[in-house]
């Protein structure tokens, strides 16, 4: 068995620690961050088609900021929190990948 | 020459043609690619003479785009009946070298026809998938096709067992229907399964990647689960997939095949497989190896959340299912994998009359914002439903540690176990000593002068009284506490005392297990 020549280690579980191996899987898992309520971050990469807001620009929850086309589909991208546009890191014609910041926005 | 003759000549020469699938110079091509023919496949992996092909002559539906000109020998797939082990067997095998071994409407026809014989016959059902997916040229014929065999695959669950070996591409929809099948079988360079492939996901998320490392042999035994069972070779796959029949009866009325009953065969002593320390890991496996006939253990997805170990073995002859934590990879915890890996292991066995005997050291859940947020709560709970919900024999042995909801998950007396025995080593408690020890003394530790000291003497205090089998028997949860050297004997006891055993469900649709 592979495992059998990896080397122990000491892998918590509440409050005892157990002599064992880990699995790749494991090794690899996503580390979670708490996420900022005014980052706007692409889902999918694709085309910023139309950019509303500059920096600077004070924003209403919903307001649109851009459309980002993707998937065949021109999503339109909203704020997700009323505050000041803090950065605009695209321009209209620009392609971007996934999880990309396009905007931040200053939370009120 | 008779008429007779003449026309026996005349079959033979047909058939010949068939046979040969998309000719030499594809076989040749087939051949390079390390892979055998669909009807070499066949012959391999059943019993030698045994196979009759069905519908040889069956012709494709294209009409449009010149297809109408097109010969495809058989339609690309190779279908028909025959035996392994004596057991009878209904097969398909995709044929790569005609048309790409494309699913057209008569393709996916002939595979239907094959279904629907197995599920009559009650007999297994074994594809061998090898195609390029839909053909394109036949529109959504082919579409129909791949609904009709994902809608067969369905109704035969539970009914018959069905194997599914991915010996070539097998994308898109395609995918589907053996992910709907009991077991998957991959062979390692061969199998590529994906929904969507590397080209589609470079082009619209930017994100580079092999089909090996997307969707390749390897990557479903280890990373998604996909496949249960994972092979250098397409020999060595086809030797696992008899084995596998071997264990399993025929539908959901047999019982499998019985064997002549054997001891077991490993230089173990099962007093020294498990270390007394709750903390020291071993291999679970060696457990089993001391207890099942010969000590013949085939495990089921061994590369996918090794956490937990499922599989097969025999007992006095018979076949029964194994389930047991393993201590040697991640402390042996349960997770979002390795529930649903036991969970649907629990749910063949239960629906193929196959008694399920699990093996119990194990400290708790996997802690972890990804858990969680992986939805552990839905996936843990399949374990608690899929044992609640199984008819057949249900035996537990504790073997050290039983905390918690991970004691109530893994078939306790209160899901409904029919003999739960458990070993000296055994520690049936609401969680670990040093865990209850910090909560239950926590005044006493924290005005303490040696807070160390007394957190230490608090655990001992706890582990003395709660960490061990005797406050469970004393309420009856455990029916009794073993000597480890007994476990096989009383194993095969509970197993002779449980044949006739019948347990009732209320009557109902189906339920709703948490998917």
């Amino acid at each position: 068995m592979k495992e059998n020549k990896q080397e122990l280690v000491d892998f918590a579980v509440t409050a005892r620690k157990y002599k064992t191996t880990l699995t790749e899987k494991f090794k690899h898992r996503p580390i979670w961050h708490k996420p900022y309520a005014g980052d706007v971050i692409s889902h999918l990469p694709g085309t910023i088609v139309e950019l509303e807001v500059k920096e600077g620009d004070e924003v209403q929850a919903g307001q649109l900021l851009l459309i980002h086309q993707a998937m065949k589909m021109l999503n339109r991208v909203v704020a997700p929190v009323s505050g000041v546009i803090e950065q605009v890191n695209v321009h209209a014609g620009e392609q971007i990948p996934k999880d990309h910041l396009m905007v931040r926005i200053a939370v009120k | 020459m008779t008429d007779l003759s003449k026309n026996i000549l005349a079959l033979r020469e047909k058939k010949a043609v068939v046979e040969m699938g998309g000719g030499e110079a594809a076989i040749e091509k087939q051949i390079a690619m390390g892979k055998m023919t669909a009807r070499d496949r066949i012959l391999s992996l059943l019993d030698k003479n045994s196979f009759h092909e069905y519908d040889l002559f069956v012709k494709h539906d294209g009409r449009d785009f010149g297809m109408d000109k097109k010969d495809l020998p058989g339609d690309g797939v190779v279908t028909g009946t025959g035996t392994i082990f004596g057991a009878p067997v209904c097969i398909y095998a995709q044929d790569f070298t005609v048309a790409g071994g494309s699913l057209g409407l008569q393709h996916a026809r002939k595979i239907t026809k094959i279904m629907d014989h197995a599920l009559k016959m009650k007999c297994p059902i074994i594809g061998i998938n090898d195609s390029g997916g839909a053909r394109i040229q036949e529109g959504v014929g082919a579409l129909a096709g791949y609904g009709e065999i994902f809608y067969r695959n369905t109704i035969a669950s539970g009914v018959i067992p069905q194997i599914s070996l991915i010996l070539g591409p097998c994308a898109g929809g395609a995918v589907y229907s053996p992910a709907l099948t009991d077991f998957v079988f991959v062979v390692e360079n061969i199998s590529k399964m994906f929904i969507t492939g590397p080209n589609v996901i470079k082009t619209v998320l930017g994100e580079d990647i092999s089909m090996e490392d997307l969707g390749g042999a390897r990557v479903h035994a280890e990373v998604t689960g996909n496949a249960h069972f994972y092979a250098k070779s397409e020999q060595e796959c086809f030797d696992q997939v008899k084995r596998l029949v071997s264990f399993i009866p025929w539908n959901n009325e047999h019982r499998a095949k019985a064997f002549e009953p054997k001891e077991p065969s490993a230089m173990l002593n099962i007093e020294e497989v498990v270390p007394s320390d709750p903390k020291q890991p071993y291999d679970v496996r060696d457990v089993i190896k001391c207890i099942v006939d010969d000590s013949d253990f085939l495990e089921v997805q061994q590369l996918w959340a090794a956490n937990i170990v499922v599989g097969f073995g025999r007992m006095g002859g018979e076949t029964v299912g194994f389930v047991a934590n393993q201590p040697m990879v991640l402390a042996g915890v349960l997770d979002c994998d390795s529930a649903d890996k036991a969970a649907r292991f629990i749910r063949f066995c239960d629906s193929f009359n196959i008694p399920i005997i699990t093996l119990e050291d194990m400290p708790g859940y996997l802690p972890g914002v990804d858990q969680e947020h992986a939805g552990v709560i839905r996936h843990g709970a399949k374990v608690l439903y899929a044992y609640s919900e199984a008819t057949v024999p249900k035996i537990t042995v504790i073997l050290r540690k039983a905390y918690g909801g991970g004691y109530i998950a893994m078939n306790s007396r209160h899901l409904g176990a029919d003999f739960v025995f458990a070993w000296p080593s055994a520690e049936i408690a609401v969680m670990g000593p040093e865990g209850a020890a910090n909560i239950i003394f926590r005044k006493e530790i924290m005005a303490a002068e040696d807070q160390e000291a007394m957190r230490q003497e608090k655990v001992k205090e706890y582990t003395e009284k709660f960490a061990n089998p005797y406050v469970a028997a004393s309420r009856g949860f455990i029916d009794s506490v073993i000597e480890p050297k007994e476990t096989r004997s009383l194993l095969l006891h509970a197993l002779k005392f449980s044949i006739s055993k019948e347990e009732y469900r209320p009557a109902k649709k189906h339920g709703l297990p948490p998917f």
